[in-house]
C-alpha cells in the first residue's frame, strides 16, 4: 500500500468524500492515517461534522478496529513559517519577511510557491517518524486539487527545481518529488458516470502518465442503483403495453379508477425512457473507464447526502472492494 | 415540473434583451454547470439579436465541439448556424498568450524580450493556480475595451475559491505597494543612494537571506523578471482595478450557478453574500440539475406501497400458478390470483375488482360505473407487466424523494437569500452536444417567468 495517496477529480464529483472515506477504510487495526486539505475549503470538518480545522494536525474520527483517522487543513502562510523554521532556523527572518510582504508574495501572488508549501507540507508527513523511528502516519491521505490542476500542483516542485537550480529550495523541491514519482505515492482519480468528468479523467490520467505521476485507482462516486431491470426495460420501452400497465397499477391500488391510473402510465414511462437514456449513458461510460485498465471501484449514490454514518458507510464498501 | 416555482423568478430574457447589460459573469463552485450555462446564455442573447462573445475558462473541449468550434483558443470565434441577426463569438482564455500579448503591448522590444526568456515568467505565465484569475481579468478588460460586442459573458476560472478572480486586483496592488518589490529591486535601484544607506543594509541582509533560500540564480532571475516588469506593474495594477470597478457598475450581472445539493448551495451562499459585501450587482441564480417529475400527484409513500402491493401479488401468483404455464397473456390462470387476491394486511391498496378507491389516497375519484373498469374486460395482467409496473412505480417513488430533497435544500437557500431571483433548469439525462441542446437550456433558463406551469 503507497503510503501517499492522493485523491483528485473534476469539481462536483466528491473527491474530498471519498478522501475522507479511503482515510477511514485505511485507518483499520490500529492504523494511524492523516487526511490533508490543500485547497482551504474546510471540507473535511464539514465531512466529519467538526468545528474548522485549524493548521494543526488533531484526530478527528475512529476507525474500526481501532484505528485512527487524523485532520490537517494546511495553511500555506503558516507552513511557509514552519518550514522557513524547521529547515532554516529562520523564524525571526519569518517574521520580517511577514513584514515586507514576502510571506504574502510567496503564498498568494507567486502561486507556484503556494503550491510548492502545500505538497511540502504533506510530503513532510509522510516520512515523518517518531522518536521509535516508526512513521508518524502509516497513512497520508491527500483531498487534492480537482483534475485539471493535480499534475501541474503536483509536479510544481519539478518546475521550482528547474528554477532554482541550487540552493536549499532546489534540494527540497527535488526531495518532494523523490516521494511523489516514487511508488509511495499513488494518484486517484474520483469520477462520476457522465460524459466530462469522465473525459476529464481519461485525460487526467493521461497527463500525470506524461509527467511521471504514479496513477492508483479510479473510483466512480454516487452510482445509482438499478431500479429497473433489462427485461422490465425492454419491455417498457419498445412499445409499452399501456393498457396493461394501467390495469397493473389500477390493481396495486393506484387511483381508484381507470382513468387515474391511466393519467400516471405517460409520466412514468417518460420517466423509465429518461432512466433508460441514463442507463445506456452510464454503460458507455463504464466501459470507456474499464478500457482506462487501471483499478476500477465504484460508490454508490448515498440518497440522503453524505454524513458521517453514510462516510463509514463509504469506508465499508472501499474495504469490501480491497483498497485497503 | 413538480418543483414548486421559487419565489421571484429570475427574468433572463429582460437581462439579456436589455441594452445597457455590457457584461453577465456566471459564478458559482465546480461541476454545476457553469460553463454550459455561460454558453447558453450567450446562444439565446444572441438570438435575441445581440452581438455577444463568451469567454469561457474551462477548457472543456465537449463545449466547443457543441458550437461547432473544434477548439477555442484566445481568439473570439465565430460560431455558425446562429438564427436571426445577432453574431456569437466564443474563445477560451489562454493564460499563457494573454500574459505574453500584454509584455509584447506594454514593452519595448529588448525589454519584452527579456521579460519572454526569462525562466521566472515562463513558469509564472505558464498558468499555476492564480494567474488564471488576473488574466481572466486582464482578458475581460480587453474585450470590453474593443468594444466590438455589446454583451460578453464571461465564466469564471475553476479556482480554489470561484471568487479568487475578485481578489485578484486586491492583491497584486498590495504586493506593489508593498515593501517586496523595492527589496527584489534593491540592487539595481536603490544602490548607489546614500539616503537609502539604512535601509540598504537592512535590504542587503534580507537578500542575503532570500538568496540562501531560493539559490542566487533564481533570486536573480527574479530580480531581473521584477525589474524588467516594473514599469509593466503600474498598468497592470491600473487595469485590474479598472476592470473591478468595471465589475461593480451598472450593466454588469452576476449569475451564480449551482445545483440542488448542499455543498454546491452551500458555496452559492457564500458567493451571494461575498458579492453583496463587494457590492457587485447579483442579477440572480440559476439552479441546474433540477428534477421534476409529470406524476408529482403520486407520492414516493404511495408508489412504494403499490410497487409492493404488486409485488407480492406476483409472490402469491407465483405459488398458486406452479402448474400454469407463464406465458404472456395466458389469461385465465395468471389473471385470476391477480384480481381475486384478498388484501394482504398492512397493504393498503382495495381489491381492484370493487373499484373502491385505497385507503390512503386523498379524496378518491368516486367509483364510476364506468364499463372499462370492470375486470373481465381488462387484458390480463400477466406477471411481467407486473414487474414492469412494479419497477416503474420504484423508480417514480425515488424521484420524487429526490425532488423532496432537492426542493428541501433550495428552500433552505431561499429562506436564507429570499431577494435572490432564481431560475430553474431541468436536470438532462446526458450532456449537451449541439447548439440544439443550448437552444434549449435557454428556453428553460427564460421559463422560470414565461410560463410558471412548467
Amino acid at each position: 500500500m503507497s503510503r501517499l495517496q492522493v485523491v483528485s477529480g473534476k469539481g462536483g464529483t466528491g473527491k474530498t468524500t471519498v478522501a475522507a472515506a479511503l482515510a477511514l477504510a485505511l485507518a483499520t487495526e490500529g492504523k494511524r492515517t492523516l487526511l490533508v486539505e490543500v485547497e482551504g475549503r474546510q471540507g473535511i470538518a464539514q465531512l466529519f461534522e467538526t468545528e474548522a480545522l485549524p493548521y494543526e494536525e488533531r484526530k478527528i474520527a475512529v476507525a474500526p478496529g481501532g484505528g485512527e483517522v487524523y485532520a490537517l487543513a494546511i495553511d500555506a502562510e503558516l507552513a511557509l513559517l514552519d518550514y522557513l523554521q524547521m529547515f532554516y532556523k529562520l523564524g525571526g527572518a519569518g517574521r520580517a519577511l511577514k513584514k515586507l510582504g514576502a510571506v504574502d508574495f510567496a503564498t498568494t501572488i507567486a502561486p507556484g510557491l503556494r503550491d510548492v508549501l502545500l505538497t511540502g507540507k504533506a510530503c513532510e508527513a509522510v516520512r515523518r517518524k517518531d522518536r521509535s523511528g516508526r512513521f508518524a502516519y502509516d497513512c497520508v491521505i491527500m483531498d487534492a486539487p480537482p483534475t485539471g490542476r493535480v499534475t501541474r500542483f503536483l509536479n510544481v516542485n519539478d518546475e521550482v527545481a528547474g528554477l532554482a537550480k541550487i540552493g536549499p529550495i532546489h534540494n527540497q523541491a527535488q526531495a518532494v518529488m523523490r516521494v511523489l514519482k516514487s511508488p509511495e505515492t499513488q494518484v486517484h482519480l474520483v469520477t462520476l458516470l457522465e460524459e466530462m468528468p469522465v473525459q476529464e479523467t481519461t485525460d487526467g490520467i493521461a497527463e500525470l502518465r506524461a509527467a511521471g505521476l504514479p496513477v492508483g485507482r479510479v473510483i466512480v462516486n454516487m452510482v445509482r442503483p438499478a431500479l429497473l431491470d433489462e427485461a422490465a426495460l425492454d419491455l417498457g420501452l419498445g412499445g409499452a403495453p399501456r393498457t396493461a400497465i394501467a390495469a397493473s397499477l389500477s390493481a396495486a391500488g393506484l387511483g381508484g379508477s381507470r382513468g387515474a391510473a391511466a393519467r400516471l402510465v405517460d409520466p412514468l414511462l417518460d420517466q423509465a425512457a429518461e432512466y433508460a437514456e441514463r442507463h445506456a449513458l452510464e454503460a458507455s461510460q463504464r466501459s470507456l473507464l474499464a478500457d482506462l485498465d487501471l483499478p476500477l471501484h465504484e460508490l454508490p449514490l448515498l440518497s440522503e447526502g453524505v454524513d458521517l454514518a453514510g462516510l463509514y458507510e463509504l469506508a465499508a464498501e472501499l474495504r469490501q472492494q480491497g483498497v485497503s | 415540473m413538480s418543483l414548486d416555482p421559487a419565489r421571484d423568478p429570475l427574468d433572463v430574457d429582460a437581462l439579456l434583451d436589455d441594452r445597457s447589460t455590457r457584461i453577465v459573469v456566471c459564478c458559482g463552485s465546480g461541476g454545476v454547470g457553469k460553463t454550459t450555462t455561460a454558453a447558453a446564455l450567450g446562444l439565446r442573447a444572441a438570438e435575441r439579436g445581440r452581438s455577444v462573445v463568451v469567454l469561457t475558462i474551462d477548457p472543456a473541449r465537449r463545449l466547443a465541439q457543441s458550437m461547432g468550434i473544434d477548439s477555442l483558443d484566445n481568439v473570439p470565434r465565430r460560431v455558425e448556424g446562429i438564427k436571426g441577426e445577432g453574431e456569437l463569438c466564443a474563445m477560451m482564455l489562454d493564460m499563457k498568450r494573454t500574459f505574453d500579448e500584454i509584455v509584447e503591448a506594454h514593452a519595448d522590444r529588448e525589454r519584452a524580450k527579456a521579460i519572454l526568456t526569462n525562466p521566472f515568467y515562463q513558469s509564472l505565465s505558464a498558468g499555476f493556480a492564480g494567474t488564471q484569475e488576473y488574466m481572466a481579468m486582464e482578458k475581460l478588460g480587453q474585450l470590453r475595451a474593443r468594444d466590438e460586442w455589446d454583451l460578453i459573458v464571461v465564466d469564471t476560472p475553476p479556482s480554489r475559491s470561484a471568487l479568487d478572480f475578485l481578489d485578484a486586483p486586491k492583491r497584486l496592488g498590495s504586493f506593489l505597494d508593498g515593501k517586496l518589490i523595492r527589496l527584489l529591486m534593491a540592487p539595481a535601484k536603490v544602490g548607489g543612494r546614500a539616503g537609502m544607506k539604512f535601509l540598504n543594509v537592512g535590504m542587503s541582509m534580507m537578500t542575503g537571506a532570500l538568496g540562501k533560500l531560493l539559490g542566487g540564480q533564481l533570486l536573480r532571475d527574479v530580480q531581473t523578471f521584477v525589474a524588467a516588469m516594473d514599469t509593466m506593474f503600474g498598468g497592470f495594477r491600473k487595469r485590474a482595478d479598472a476592470t473591478y470597478r468595471l465589475l461593480q457598475a451598472p450593466g454588469t450581472a452576476f449569475l451564480v450557478v449551482a445545483s440542488p445539493e448542499r455543498d454546491a448551495l452551500r458555496e452559492a451562499a457564500y458567493f451571494v453574500e461575498r458579492l453583496a459585501a463587494d457590492a457587485m450587482p447579483l442579477a440572480g441564480l440559476v439552479l441546474n440539475r433540477v428534477h421534476g417529475s409529470g406524476a408529482a400527484e403520486l407520492s414516493a409513500e404511495r408508489a412504494l406501497a403499490a410497487a409492493e402491493n404488486l409485488e407480492e401479488r406476483r409472490i402469491v401468483d407465483q405459488e398458486g400458478g406452479k402448474i400454469g404455464v407463464r406465458s404472456s397473456f395466458e389469461a385465465p390462470s395468471s389473471g385470476a390470483p391477480a384480481t381475486q387476491a384478498p388484501d394482504s394486511p398492512g397493504t393498503p391498496g382495495g381489491s381492484p375488482s370493487t373499484g373502491t378507491p385505497s385507503e390512503g389516497t386523498e379524496p378518491a375519484p368516486v367509483p364510476e360505473p364506468d364499463t372499462s373498469i370492470a375486470p373481465p374486460a381488462e387484458p390480463p395482467a400477466d406477471s411481467s407487466v407486473e414487474r414492469l409496473t412494479a419497477g416503474l412505480l420504484r423508480l417514480h417513488a425515488e424521484r420524487m424523494r429526490l425532488i423532496a430533497r432537492e426542493r428541501h435544500t433550495r428552500d433552505r437557500f431561499t429562506a436564507l437569500h429570499p431577494e435572490v431571483a432564481v431560475a430553474e433548469v431541468a436536470a438532462l439525462p446526458g450532456d449537451v452536444h449541439d447548439l440544439a441542446g443550448l437552444r434549449a437550456i435557454g428556453d428553460q433558463l427564460a421559463a422560470a417567468t414565461g410560463d410558471p406551469a412548467r
